[in-house]
């Protein structure tokens, strides 16, 4: 990652900093103000919620994040690197190497096993194909379908195919994971076990996690922040306890 | 991303829609079998021009003459020597040219007019004398008998036109023709009587090794150097040619020829003796080079002894601008089946960018570049260029094989021998596939740089 230039850290401690974070679209003569002036900061090592109903901008926010979108003006800087600035390839690199990413729909390519699946962000990093295949069957142990490899995605079920793309998300060991409803295709049993897993990852490895869901009482139960996003501003930003409050995955 | 990584990859998503790429493939397929047949046609063409042209020794063959016999045409020959100032053509300059570097044969063209009896009737005719390597020439292919036996034989071979004017065949226009076959029997084995004229110097006796008498000896052109004698001289007919060896010299050409040697030994009076005294001059020497490439290194070298040279090399020059010319035609129509297969690419890519938009939307999630995009849909149009060139290849191949069969059936029932009218040497294998590879590459650049630049969340959003 030698090649993505960073930014002065004003402390080490800030994984995400975005600063009056804009992204406006344009539909015919309307102006859609989909992020509009978001200033927020992360810190390393958080679980983070971003909240809000739908079309308040949360998703948009996560893929200004992401590195898939770029800010209409403001800035974002991850990892001391200003998105803004970045040339499309370093930006691709970005996404290689620095954010992991799991989405509502899973996103596996059909017509791959788990495992090719699993070790595709290997081959764009050129990981050596050995070495790739060890290290995508590792990856699917962790998060326990060792039994379902060789299989193509139609073949599993919707939990089974989220720990997949959680195991892709993590392969080249990435400092943030970005997660967009990861739980909105789950029944609430499998949605439990993907939030435990999200919470192992930021516990267990010290990742930051940032979390999109539409869903307050999953965010309670698990994560440390909760950040809440109505057309496109931040509304509220306010710490977490997590599991202090009752309920649940509903 | 790794080159294997790529093949690989762009291979599966070839095999996920394989109708549509096989179909995409066929049509490149068709378009480098176009390409192929017409341009080994082309070379096939050429080939057998060149080959005919190599047997009839036209192409390996310098015609030597004095530089002030002007008028083949040439631009340096024009400023040549004027008459009398250049070198004469004798036996030591026709020694000094065959040991020239590169020169397989020099011998001298002994041409002359001399009356035949066949039976009681006499016949007029130009008579040319053949070296023994003449016996490759094409023209005596379709010959009846045989060539002579040595190269100082009393022997003779016939031209058809000439033996059919002995048998007083000569048919009309429009009248079939008597073949080869039914003018040599009556002809071969008999004799005929050479009436000729001789040059014999004063200082040599008559050649012992002719036969025949001396009707006048008192025919003293230019004084006391040398006397012309009238002789006879007996020859068998040993063949019939079909073709005519001679037909590149027009209304000078020979239809009767006798061997090099025997036709040296009798020191016929000729033309080009007349200008000159004491030995024999010769008024062109052919001269037969190792290997038509290096005719022009020899005929450089014949011109610095002062020497007007002509080769079938400036005509041969024209022959390569017109197959030039044929194969440009030929390759442009054969491309054109290309180009339409090309659009063909065009069309299954777009195609592929909009159903795996999706796809494309998440390996740009994951990490992966423009370029890796962009590389992914070249490496699948030149997938399919390589395998469409290929398989191409072999059908431009077999189409040839069977064109060339079904010629040479029609050829055996119009009894013409067989001949080779294909060619797929393999600088044209290599060539139709690489350019299979190149056109399917420049079809791939709209679609791979579209897919390239698909923007990553719209892509994630397309269902």
């Amino acid at each position: 990652m030698a090649t993505i230039p960073r930014v002065a850290s004003k402390t080490n401690t800030i994984a995400i900093r975005s600063e009056n974070l804009c992204r406006h679209y344009r539909m015919g003569e309307t102006l859609i103000r989909a992020v509009d002036g978001v200033s927020l900061e992360v810190r390393s090592g958080e679980f983070v919620a971003l909240l809000g109903t739908s079309g308040s901008g949360k998703s948009s926010v996560l893929n200004l994040i992401a590195g898939l979108d770029r800010p209409t003006s403001g800035s974002v800087v991850v990892q001391d690197r200003d998105l803004a600035k970045l040339s499309r390839e370093e930006l691709a690199k970005y996404r290689l190497h620095v954010v992991g990413m799991v989405f509502q729909s899973f996103n596996l390519i059909a017509s791959m096993t788990l495992v090719e699946n699993v070790e595709l962000p290997l081959r764009f990093a050129e990981v050596d194909r050995g070495k790739r295949d060890d290290m995508a069957r590792e990856a699917l142990k962790r998060v326990g379908l060792q039994a379902r490899m060789d299989h193509r995605p139609s073949e599993l079920s919707g939990g089974e195919q989220q720990r997949a793309a959680l195991a892709r998300a993590l392969i080249n060991r990435p400092q943030l994971l970005l997660a967009d409803e990861p739980t909105g295709n789950l029944d609430s049993h499998t949605g439990t076990e993907i939030m435990d897993m999200l919470r192992d990852f930021n516990q267990q490895l010290g990742m930051t996690v940032v979390m999109v869901t539409h869903e307050r009482a999953l965010a309670e139960k698990y994560v440390q922040r909760m950040i809440f996003l109505a057309d496109g501003k931040l509304v509220d930003d306010r710490p977490n306890v997590p599991g202090s409050a009752p309920g649940g995955h509903s | 991303m790794k080159l294997p990584d790529l093949a690989e990859l762009a291979l599966r998503n070839l095999r996920e829609s394989m109708l549509r790429n096989s179909l995409t493939t066929i049509g490149i397929s068709v378009g480098v079998a176009s390409l192929v047949a017409m341009l080994s046609l082309g070379i096939g063409l050429q080939q057998l021009f060149s080959r005919r042209l190599a047997k009839s020794g036209l192409f390996d063959t310098v015609l030597v003459t004095r530089r002030d016999q002007r008028g083949i045409g040439r631009e340096e020959e024009r400023n040549g020597p004027a008459p009398g100032e250049s070198r004469v053509l004798d036996e030591a300059v026709r020694v000094e040219i065959e040991r020239l570097p590169n020169v397989l044969e020099a011998y001298p063209d002994i041409r002359f007019r001399a009356e035949l009896r066949f039976g009681d009737n006499p016949h007029s005719t130009t008579i040319s004398a053949l070296p023994a390597s003449a016996k490759s020439n094409d023209a005596f292919d379709g010959m009846q008998g045989a060539f002579f036996s040595s190269d100082t034989a009393a022997e003779v071979i016939l031209q058809k036109t000439f033996a059919e004017e002995l048998l007083g065949k000569a048919h009309a226009r429009g009248e079939e023709e008597t073949s080869v076959a039914d003018l040599a029997k009556p002809l071969l084995g008999r004799d005929l009587t050479m009436l000729y004229s001789q040059r014999v110097p004063s200082s040599i006796p008559a050649s012992p090794s002719v036969a025949g008498a001396a009707t006048d000896t008192d025919s003293d052109l230019l004084g006391a150097t040398y006397s012309v004698v009238y002789r006879e001289q007996r020859l068998k007919i040993v063949g019939i040619a079909d073709l005519d060896p001679e037909s590149m010299r027009g209304p000078n050409r020979a239809k009767v020829f006798l061997p090099l040697k025997l036709a040296e030994n009798l020191h016929v009076m000729q033309p080009s003796d007349l200008a000159a005294s004491g030995q024999p001059v010769y008024s062109s020497i052919s001269v037969r080079v190792k290997n038509p490439g290096q005719i022009q290194l020899v005929e450089d070298a014949i011109k610095k002894m002062g020497f007007g040279t002509f080769s079938i090399l400036d005509a041969s020059r024209g022959l390569q601008q017109v197959f030039r010319v044929l194969y440009a035609f030929l390759g442009i129509f054969g491309s054109l089946a290309l180009v339409v297969a090309s659009i063909g690419i065009v069309n299954t890519l777009v195609m592929a960018i909009l159903e795996r938009r999706r796809e494309i939307g998440i390996m740009k999630a994951v990490g992966a570049s423009d370029g890796d995009v962009k590389k992914l849909f070249f490496a699948e149009a030149g997938a399919m260029g390589i395998l469409g060139g290929a398989v191409g290849v072999v059908l431009g191949w077999s189409i040839g094989q069977v064109i060339n069969f079904g010629t040479n059936v029609w050829l055996k029932r119009q009894s013409f021998p067989p001949e080779h009218f294909w060619a797929v040497p393999w600088w044209l294998v290599v060539l139709a596939i690489l350019f299979s590879f190149v056109v399917s590459l420049v079809s791939g650049l709209y679609p791979a740089a579209r897919a390239a630049q698909l923007d990553p969340v719209q892509a994630l959003r397309y269902e």
